[in-house]
């Protein structure tokens, strides 16, 4: 990774620090109270945003995927296995905080969303082919049932919103994700935010790849430092 | 035409081996045995009507012994080299696929077929519909699908028996919902005509993942 | 069942690798090998565990791609041609291929229909006399002895006639006899005009028969015999000299 690298990096990461304080503001400082489910509707602008990123982050996987799979160049797996990660990281803040709000407005700790459901599902498969990964001996193998299990996972997750959705209208949810009205400020707030949970994203992808990169690096260097005759 | 002949002949080779140690549909029919009647006896003492879960027992039933049967059908393969063994053969890799599909979708339907019968009278549910068996015929083609790409894989992991659950019931979930759900109408004595979203989820989701499946297989046998 | 002189014309080579080279993610198993076998020859190739051997035998059995290099099978390129060349090669190695549950006939059977081997059932009582199996044929593979196993994974790999054969360590652990008993099948195989390319780390079989032998050392051939079959005694030198650097 050479210096044009660096400041491309820095500059990413300076552009995603102004983000994060102009969405803080407008988080805590603009946007208005929602009058019925009070302050800890703001939850809503992490939730929906670490959701988003979560989906991003398997369409990237999914993509990388496809792309190791037709070039089988080593970068698109690093991409692939760090989106997964990044991936389930902003899931499980999605449905943390998606808990976390639903328990103060509708008194449980779960709802059957089909959006929180399917991120819920998703969670356990992409958890599950990160456990895969650790468990393939073979580094050309590991790279290709990781680009396998990404595109599969992928492709899997409109059926399952379809099919939890449809469940779902047969026995009406109680409640959506969003049981209020979206003021005008808070559909900034929720663009601001949207985009600063974007750079984030971008953010840790390349540092991870990066490290990715550098632990593969380290392998191929110790591997000639062994003397290949006595 | 080879290609069929190829997926025939593994298809014969998998159920004569299973004939005669009979050791992996025994153990799909009595772990999905055992489930039926735990699952009935524990919620006997709790639900008012165990009909209404009928449907999901019969088909978590069904995804636990199915599991058990993947499985082994590539451990089978794995003993000996014998994976190698096929890839050695002229035949195209994707008649492995299918053939190791069909032989999975056959073994069961087969344990589905002897465990019905008894899930019918645990339940007092009636079971002579068509529809219903029409439902169990896509739910298991859907299952087995992703199951024998998955299997392929887990196979090959040094946690075998742990990988293939983790990885196949999150993307079986639409299998199960649209399976347990359209069982459930049909038990109800619903129409049919209500059960057409479910089943051409089904169907849909037959498809997709078939053909997927079909695709990625090359890659999981390749070196 | 004989090999057609035209045939051989046509292509002057059984094996022809050019500059193979392959890796396994950070680690390189064989390195810029050459290698040219004639045909109706029987090729050795030694060398320590973790050579490359079998790395080597397994790419021209295609059943592992090449990273890089040129390979020609039968004078057919491995990438492009892989379906038509599996029909034309044999390959056994010290995992026997077969499925314990089944019987050796069914086993023979299976694969007989796979490769789609004319008058399947005639070749079968063939070979199973040959590989003398004939009084267990129909007992489950799993209780044959390790040395029968062995046989019957030889006849599988010939089931279908192939004129080129590829053995991985096909002695391992075989005991005297039933190595005398393989040898004389590689004798049988040799004299029918197949073309035989064995690997081992056995010094004594890879001098015993062999047209030519080559020394495979960390994924590079370090050694090369000429046409002559080299004695036991110089392959030692050899051996000593390349393998353990005195």
């Amino acid at each position: 990774m050479n210096k044009l690298g660096d400041s491309w990096l820095l500059s990413l990461i300076g552009l995603t620090g102004l983000a994060v304080i102009v969405s803080l503001y407008l988080v805590f400082v603009y946007v208005p109270t929602e009058l019925i489910m009070g302050i800890v509707q703001r939850i809503f602008y992490f939730h929906v945003p670490s959701a988003w990123v979560g989906f991003l982050a398997f369409l990237v996987a999914f993509v990388a995927g496809i792309a190791y799979l037709m070039q089988r160049e080593p970068r698109w797996d690093m991409v692939e296995v760090s989106s997964i990660e990044i991936g389930v990281l902003f899931s499980t803040i999605a449905l943390v905080t998606g808990s976390i709000w639903a328990r103060p407005i509708w008194n449980t700790w779960w709802t059957w969303d089909p959006r929180l459901t399917t991120t819920l599902v998703m969670w356990l498969y992409y958890v599950a082919s990160l456990m895969l990964r650790r468990v393939v001996d073979s580094e050309d193998r590991r790279a290709r049932f990781g680009a396998i299990l990404s595109i599969v996972g992928f492709v899997n997750v409109p059926v399952v919103f379809l099919a939890i959705r449809l469940w779902r209208t047969i026995h009406p949810v109680m409640f959506s994700s969003e049981g209020f009205e979206m003021a005008p400020g808070m559909l900034l707030t929720l663009g601001s935010s949207l985009v600063t949970f974007t750079l984030l994203y971008l953010c840790l992808l390349v540092i991870r790849v990066r490290i990715e990169y550098l632990s593969s690096e380290l392998s191929r260097l110790r591997q000639l430092s062994i003397p290949a005759r006595s | 035409m080879r290609f069929w002949r190829g997926v025939a002949a593994i298809v014969a080779k998998d159920v004569a081996a299973e004939l005669r140690s009979k050791e992996t549909l025994s153990a799909m029919f009595i772990f999905a045995l055992m489930v039926v009647v735990i699952f009935n006896f524990a919620f006997e003492l709790r639900v008012e009507n165990v009909r209404q879960i009928a449907p999901g027992v019969l088909w978590v039933a069904f995804a636990f012994a199915g599991i058990l049967g993947l499985n082994r059908s590539f451990v089978l393969e794995r003993e000996g080299g014998c994976i190698e063994g096929l890839m050695l053969t002229p035949v195209d890799r994707s008649a492995i696929y299918v053939g190791k599909l069909v032989g999975n979708v056959l073994f069961m339907l087969v344990m589905e077929a002897f465990i019905l019968p008894i899930f019918a009278v645990l339940f007092d549910v009636p079971i002579l519909n068509p529809a219903l068996w029409l439902v169990i015929i896509l739910g298991t083609i859907g299952f087995a699908a992703v199951g024998t790409l998955l299997a392929a894989m887990a196979v090959n992991t040094r946690a075998r028996e742990i990988m293939l659950p983790i990885l196949l019931f999150p993307i079986a979930v639409p299998v199960i919902i649209a399976s347990t759900r359209s069982t459930g109408q049909i038990l109800d004595g619903l129409p049919l005509s209500e059960t057409y979203t479910w089943l051409r989820l089904l169907l849909a989701f037959d498809i997709v993942f078939t053909v997927i499946a079909l695709l990625g297989f090359e890659y999981v046998l390749e070196e | 069942m004989s090999t057609g002189m035209a045939l051989e014309q046509q292509n002057v080579w059984a094996v022809e690798v050019e500059g193979l080279s392959k890796s396994f993610g950070p680690i390189t198993a064989l390195c810029d090998v050459n290698l040219r076998v004639p045909h109706r020859k029987l090729v050795t190739i030694i060398g320590p565990n973790g050579a490359g051997k079998t790395t080597l035998i397994r790419i021209l059995s295609t059943l592992s791609r090449p990273s890089s290099g040129r390979v020609r099978v039968d004078g057919l390129d491995l990438i492009e041609r892989g379906a038509e060349i599996r029909r034309r090669i044999g390959f056994a190695s010290h995992q026997t291929l077969l499925y314990g549950d089944l019987s050796a006939v069914e086993n023979l059977r299976f694969y007989g229909r796979m490769y789609e081997v004319p008058d399947l059932e005639e070749r079968i009582s063939e070979l199973i006399t040959k590989v003398g199996l004939t009084e267990r044929l129909d007992d489950a593979v799993r209780t044959l002895s390790r040395g029968m196993q062995q046989r019957l994974s030889i006849a599988r790999a010939i089931l279908h006639n192939p004129r080129i054969v590829f053995l991985d360590e096909p002695y391992t652990g075989l005991d005297q006899r039933a190595a005398e008993i393989l040898s004389s099948l590689l004798r049988e195989l040799l004299a029918e005009g197949r073309t035989v390319l064995m690997t081992t780390h056995d010094l004594i079989r890879g001098a015993e028969m062999s047209d030519q032998v080559l020394v495979l050392l960390a994924g590079e051939v370090v050694y090369e015999t000429n046409a002559a079959a080299p004695s036991r005694q110089d392959l030692n030198t050899i051996y000593r000299k390349y393998v353990e650097g005195r």
